[in-house]
Parts: structure tokens; C-alpha cells; sequence
């Protein structure tokens, strides 16, 4: 009678969790490579316009920024809520312009001085006032080549 | 005699890598970097007064004021017909005379050809919302992109991005790209 019953084998085999690194590392890679580094933290609120005509920016290392935008929650009580220029990570005005193009292009390779793109990321609710004021500003310190930052427009 | 090492303990491993997993994702952004690429012109001392010597037909004339309204040749548009209004001034099919003047040139693949002499000039207001700004050479340049690519697929069957770099460049010389950002006239 008692041949055919286990006894106490009703209780299932601990899972083996030997193979949950792997699986972490695997997460960790696919973030590693399809991410990229934050470089500086947003002072100021952007919501990109949107567009269909876009052409990626390809080597990160020659692009400069320039954000534009109503200052974030904690700044409006120093600065309003009238857009202002962000720089790296410091507030700026418009005359700063040059002095921070002149800056990122002595960062560069003197080869790789000509090829050097400047990505505008505004919001899209800014006027167009200080945006053209920004464009002169980067016409006069020669940084013609520029790209104006938006996200794919969403076909409905 | 050799002691045997213990074996490392490999129960804290996962541990250890979630926590730089989480650190990649609290340092790290997902967006790619795109927008629309433009060349602004070349800066000059003196502003020139207005370009006589571009006829007015050879002018696509875009205005856009503080109120986000399009006025284009003179008629308040739409921007969702922009494109055609764009494409059809570019390409002038029927030679018309209110249409820009064509240039016969030289073309490397496609020998001698009539090139446009348009010029489309955008001119905006200091109140004019960004975004639609943004709509607006959106829609230029998607104006002249598709051009470019009708002409790529007609002559070489293949998609413009796909094209040999030369193949490109002749293209280029058929269908520029000629959208001037014009500053916007300041009140004396």
C-alpha cells in the first residue's frame, strides 16, 4: 500500500535564482548601451515642438547646447516665468552667447572646430523675440551650423 | 597540502548589479537628439536694404505674425497647405509668369536642366509663438525634401537617402534649398 507514496516530497524545490545576475547584467547592458549620460540638470521647463523633416544629431562630442524656456517651479520666485537662457548648468543672458560659443569651441579640436553644431532647445511656447535675438547672437560668433531641437511629431 | 579555497558566495552578485542597473537609470536619458537642421547665413556689419535685385516673382514671401496667423503671397493660408503652396512655387510646371524665373544649368547625370530661381524668404513677428515657427519650416522644408525625393525615385529609382553622394549633390543643384530667415523688422 505504502509502496507507491513519497513521503514529505509533496514540498517543491526551492527556485534556483543562480541566474538572476545574468539577468540583471543583461538589463544593466541594454541600458548602458541604449542611453546616454544626463549632462546637465534643467533649470528651466522645455516642451519641444513637434516636426516631421528631422535629422539626428550624430556625434554628440560637437554639439553645444543652448535651452531656453520658463524657469522650473523653484526658480520663479528670483527670476518670473518670462523664458530665460540656460548654459551649461548656469542662468545667462543673451550677450553671454558668444563668450560661451567661443568657450566650446576652444574645448574642440581645431580640425573638428568647422563641423560643430549648436542645438537650440526651446520651448515651444517661447516668443519669438529671443530667439532671434539668440540667432543673431550666434550669427555674429559664426556658429552658423544649427539645429533646432524637436520630437517626432505623433501621425493621428 | 593545498587547502581548498572556499567558494565565494554569489548570492549578494544580483544584489550588487541591480544597484548599478538602477544607478544607469537614474543617470541616464532615453531621448535621441533630433530637429531640424538649418545653416543660418553669414553675419554682416551693415544690414543690407532689402535685396532689389531679386525680382518679385522670384520671391516666395512667408509671413507669420504675433497672432500665429500665416500670410503667404499675400493670402491668409493654412499651415497644413503650406507644403503644396511651397512645392508649386519651386517647381513652376507650367512656366507661368507670376512663378520664378528658370536658369538653364549644367547638371552632372542629368545634362542640361531649368533651375528655379526661387527664393523663399520666412518673416516672423517678435510674438510669434515658437512652435508655430517651427511648424512653418517644417513644413519648407518637408516642401522641399519630397521634391527631392520625387526627383531621386523619376530619375534613379532609388530613395534620396539612398543615393551615392555625388547623385546627391546634383539633385541638390536641381532642387535647392534656399529659405532665407529673415530678421524681423524693427520699429525705429
Amino acid at each position: 500500500m505504502s509502496k507507491f507514496r513519497k513521503k514529505g516530497g509533496k514540498e517543491l524545490p526551492p527556485i534556483s535564482t543562480a541566474s538572476l545576475p545574468d539577468i540583471v547584467f543583461m538589463l544593466l547592458f541594454f541600458f548602458m548601451v541604449s542611453t546616454t549620460m544626463r549632462e546637465v540638470t534643467l533649470l528651466v521647463n522645455i516642451k519641444l515642438p513637434t516636426a516631421t523633416e528631422l535629422s539626428k544629431l550624430e556625434k554628440k562630442s560637437l554639439v553645444s547646447y543652448i535651452y531656453v524656456g520658463e524657469p522650473k517651479k523653484e526658480f520663479q520666485k528670483v527670476f518670473g516665468v518670462a523664458p530665460r537662457i540656460q548654459l551649461n548648468d548656469q542662468w545667462a543672458n543673451v550677450g553671454d552667447i558668444q563668450d560661451y560659443i567661443i568657450a566650446e569651441r576652444e574645448a574642440r579640436d581645431e580640425a573638428e572646430q568647422k563641423f560643430m553644431i549648436t542645438s537650440l532647445k526651446i520651448d515651444e511656447n517661447t516668443k519669438m523675440g529671443i530667439v532671434t535675438d539668440i540667432k543673431q547672437e550666434l550669427r555674429k560668433s559664426a556658429a552658423l551650423h544649427i539645429n533646432y531641437s524637436s520630437r517626432r511629431k505623433v501621425e493621428r | 597540502m593545498a587547502r581548498k579555497t572556499p567558494e565565494v558566495p554569489a548570492a549578494s552578485l544580483a544584489d550588487i548589479a541591480f544597484m548599478l542597473l538602477i544607478f544607469f537609470l537614474v543617470t541616464t536619458t532615453m531621448d535621441v537628439d533630433s530637429g531640424l537642421e538649418r545653416r543660418l547665413p553669414q553675419w554682416q556689419e551693415q544690414q543690407p536694404e532689402d535685396d532689389q535685385q531679386i525680382k518679385e516673382r522670384n520671391v516666395f514671401v512667408v509671413l507669420v505674425n504675433r497672432n500665429n496667423d500665416l500670410l503667404v503671397e499675400g493670402e491668409i493660408t493654412r499651415i497644413d497647405d503650406l507644403r503644396e503652396k511651397a512645392k508649386e512655387f519651386m517647381l513652376n510646371p507650367n512656366n507661368e509668369d507670376n512663378l520664378p524665373e528658370k536658369e538653364p544649368i549644367e547638371v552632372p547625370f542629368f545634362g542640361q536642366v531649368n533651375v528655379t530661381k526661387g527664393v523663399i524668404s520666412l518673416r516672423n513677428d517678435l510674438d510669434t509663438k515658437y512652435g508655430t515657427y517651427i511648424a512653418v519650416q517644417n513644413e519648407l522644408v518637408g516642401a522641399i525634401n519630397e521634391l527631392r525625393e520625387d526627383l531621386a525615385k523619376s530619375k534613379f529609382g532609388k530613395s534620396y537617402a539612398d543615393l551615392e553622394r555625388d547623385q546627391q549633390k546634383a539633385i541638390k543643384m536641381i532642387i535647392p534649398s534656399r529659405i532665407s530667415e529673415a530678421e524681423p523688422k524693427k520699429a525705429k
